[in-house]
């Protein structure tokens, strides 16, 4: 992962570049919290980290981390094609092949100039603290945290999955297929916070099957 | 091996099967095209996504997933959040094989069951405080009883007035002879039990103010707004600092032994460490020494340890489930152990190396900790909802709980200090003062006793 930190040469402007390794950052801490909290992998494959001001599990299995980064790889360079919508993590059940569970991260664009990256800061350039961000992010990350206290047991081995969409004109590499979109059918849904680095602003719903028999016991 | 291309192919009737790339198009007229369950699945994904279904039937993107899957996990796992809905029921007799055996008799019964009603099940707030005074304050409602554990006598403190409004926190001085009590309008009280008047009310928040701890003459109370105030009870002007470390809900505080630290947990899961001239005067921008970041849930339970200096230990609620020792000192984390539920509570024996934790969903028990090994020795349960608050009487050896359940149990937990000390204390709660529960003050008062085992 690229650090952040070296993002923007002036400290409070972001750059199109800048905001794409914000974005892709986040991904990559979201699904990892999510991979844990939810108890899709076990626990033990995951190491702490201090990331956003908080602790955050982050994945030690290199398989995972290998499949992590190749996907974050991609949608870097859909950021800055301007063409990624939305990153799309489902939990589906190996057995059942049902989708139990379904977060989304919405991605829309909000710059109003025309950044070209390396573009040099102008005044019309958006300006929001490296801090403000963090603590937007590190919201967002607490929520997943949270939401083991209301997202139903997923009582059977789970596998995951992360589905990307894109403009219709995004350049598609070797390795990646369409894919049916694998909507829960019957479920409720929970917004969570969103953030915004004045350029991407990315907001989270995890859907979930609702139970329609009796609730766990 | 891949599930959901093929998936997808099969649902797209209408392009060909070999088109393996259709280009944008594919995906959404696969879902036009495929009549009244194409429309529904379109609604559907637009009412999922939070998109408005005009911008959804535009065939505006496609979907795409890599091709090389995520590891699957390894065989036989479970889900370790199990934990949290049934695994622990019950099973925690197996998982207790492994402990240790206590050294002295523990009762496995409480040795008296108060009820309380209107004792809010609120994780967030602390109701139940034992002075020095041998005197219990419980925060019911809207009122604070004073339950003199000697007599047994019952006396209402305060009441508060508004409608809305609630006791958020109460908590004893040193010396006993004086309360401090949080509101749900954000309100600090000062209160002289002894002549059952209040003496000083202070503002200083704008929320709830669900914990509070006493320093010498400095009163600390945290609160939703996010900032916990240190009251300085011996000037008019009470607001000596403002502490800003927090990002949601104060609800744990508590100043070390030695006055010289303050831990406070809230619901943004972290800890903060407080050096005791940090918020006063000028330094009231200063942060906290420390903000300990581990615990994945809310922080409330937070406990010094009596006997060695600079050590704190935390539990955190349903999503962390650990308890986790600290050296104040230098920040670094000693222990940590995941006790299967929810940390409400803890408290620290004054005469043994053990420390007791009450907890939440499934057992609503309480578990006694020899330390520093962290084995389990002893639990109790008995408590039908999540065990709130803790307070151990001023002899060190009864426990009170308050649970979700509306009752106060009394546990013998402790070891008597020594023998001397203990027989005056002991009899006088025995069955003197159950009878004078039992007698004409149950129904001037709400908290009624309910049975002695």
């Amino acid at each position: 992962m690229a650090s952040v930190a070296q993002t923007s040469s002036t400290e409070n402007v972001i750059t199109l570049r800048g905001s794409t390794d914000v974005v892709t950052d986040f991904f990559y801490y979201a699904v990892n919290s999510v991979l844990y909290q939810r108890g899709v992998y076990h626990p033990d494959g995951f190491a702490r980290e201090a990331k956003y001001g908080i602790t955050t599990l982050v994945t030690t299995d290199e398989a995972l981390k290998k499949y992590l980064d190749n996907v974050i790889k991609q949608l870097k360079e859909w950021l800055l094609e301007k063409e990624l919508q939305r990153l799309v993590l489902v939990i589906v059940g190996t057995d059942s092949g049902d989708t139990l569970e379904r977060w989304t991260f919405n991605v829309h664009k909000e710059e109003r100039p025309v950044l070209k990256d390396g573009s040099n800061a102008g005044d019309q350039q958006p300006r929001k603290s490296q801090k403000a961000i963090t603590q937007e992010i590190q919201n967002v990350i607490r929520q997943i945290t949270s939401s083991v206290t209301f997202l139903p047991l997923l009582d059977e081995p789970c596998s995951f999955d992360l589905l990307v969409y894109t403009g219709n004109d995004a350049t598609v590499p070797s390795g990646w297929d369409d894919s049916d979109p694998r909507c829960i059918k019957d479920s409720s849904e929970v917004s969570l916070r969103s953030f915004s680095t004045k350029i991407h602003k990315v907001d989270t719903v995890v859907s979930y099957k609702n139970k329609t028999d009796e609730e766990l016991c | 091996m891949c599930m959901s291309r093929s998936n997808y192919l099969m649902s797209k009737e209408n392009d060909g099967g070999e088109n393996t790339a259709p280009g944008g198009a594919g995906s959404t007229a696969a879902a036009v095209d495929g009549g009244n369950s194409g429309e529904f699945q379109k609604v559907l994904e637009s009412n999922l996504l939070g998109h408005p279904p005009a911008a959804a039937s535009a065939p505006g993107h496609r979907v795409l997933a890599f091709r090389n899957k995520a590891p699957a996990q390894e065989e036989g796992y479970q889900n370790g959040l199990r934990v949290l809905y049934s695994q622990n029921k019950g099973s925690s007799r197996s998982s207790s094989s492994g402990s240790a055996r206590p050294t002295r008799h523990i009762p496995s019964a409480p040795v008296r069951i108060l009820d309380a009603p209107d004792l809010l099940d609120d994780y967030y707030l602390n109701l139940l405080s034992w002075g020095s005074n041998d005197v219990l304050a419980v925060a019911l409602g809207q009122c604070v009883y004073l339950w003199n554990a000697k007599s047994g006598d019952i006396t209402e403190l305060c009441s508060l007035e508004g409608e809305q409004d609630y006791v958020s926190s109460v908590s004893w001085t040193a010396s006993g002879t004086h309360l401090a009590v949080g509101t749900a309008g954000g309100e600090t009280q000062f209160w002289d039990s002894s002549t059952v008047t209040m003496l000083r009310s202070m503002n200083g928040h704008s929320a709830r103010v669900g914990a509070l701890a006493w320093n010498e003459h400095v009163l600390t109370s945290g609160s939703r707004d996010t900032t916990a105030v240190h009251h300085d009870l011996r000037m008019q002007r009470h607001a000596v600092g403002t502490l800003r470390g927090h990002t949601q809900e104060v609800c744990g505080l508590s100043w070390s032994p030695d006055g010289s630290t303050l831990a406070s947990g809230s619901n943004d899961n972290t800890c903060c460490l407080w050096d005791a001239s940090v918020g006063t005067g000028r330094f009231s921008t200063a942060a906290p020494r420390f903000t300990l970041t581990e615990h994945q849930a809310a922080v409330k339970a937070l406990a010094w340890c009596p006997f060695e200096r600079n050590t704190l230990a935390t539990g955190g609620g349903t999503a962390d489930r650990c308890i986790k020792t600290w050296n104040a000192q230098t920040g670094a984390l000693l222990n940590s152990v995941d006790t299967g539920s929810q940390v409400l509570s803890l408290l620290w024996s004054t005469t043994e190396k053990e420390l007791l934790s009450s907890h939440g969903y499934a057992e609503n028990q309480l578990c006694l900790w020899k330390y520093p090994s962290m084995v389990k020795t002893k639990e109790l349960s008995g408590h039908t909802s999540r065990v709130l608050h803790m307070a151990a009487s001023p002899d060190g050896r009864t426990v009170v709980s308050g649970a979700g359940d509306e009752t106060l149990r009394f546990w013998d937990v402790f070891a008597p200090p020594s023998k001397s000390s203990s027989d005056g204390g002991a009899g006088g709660r025995g069955g003197a003062a159950g009878k004078m529960l039992c007698g004409g003050h149950m129904s001037v008062s709400r908290l009624c006793y309910v049975g002695c085992i």
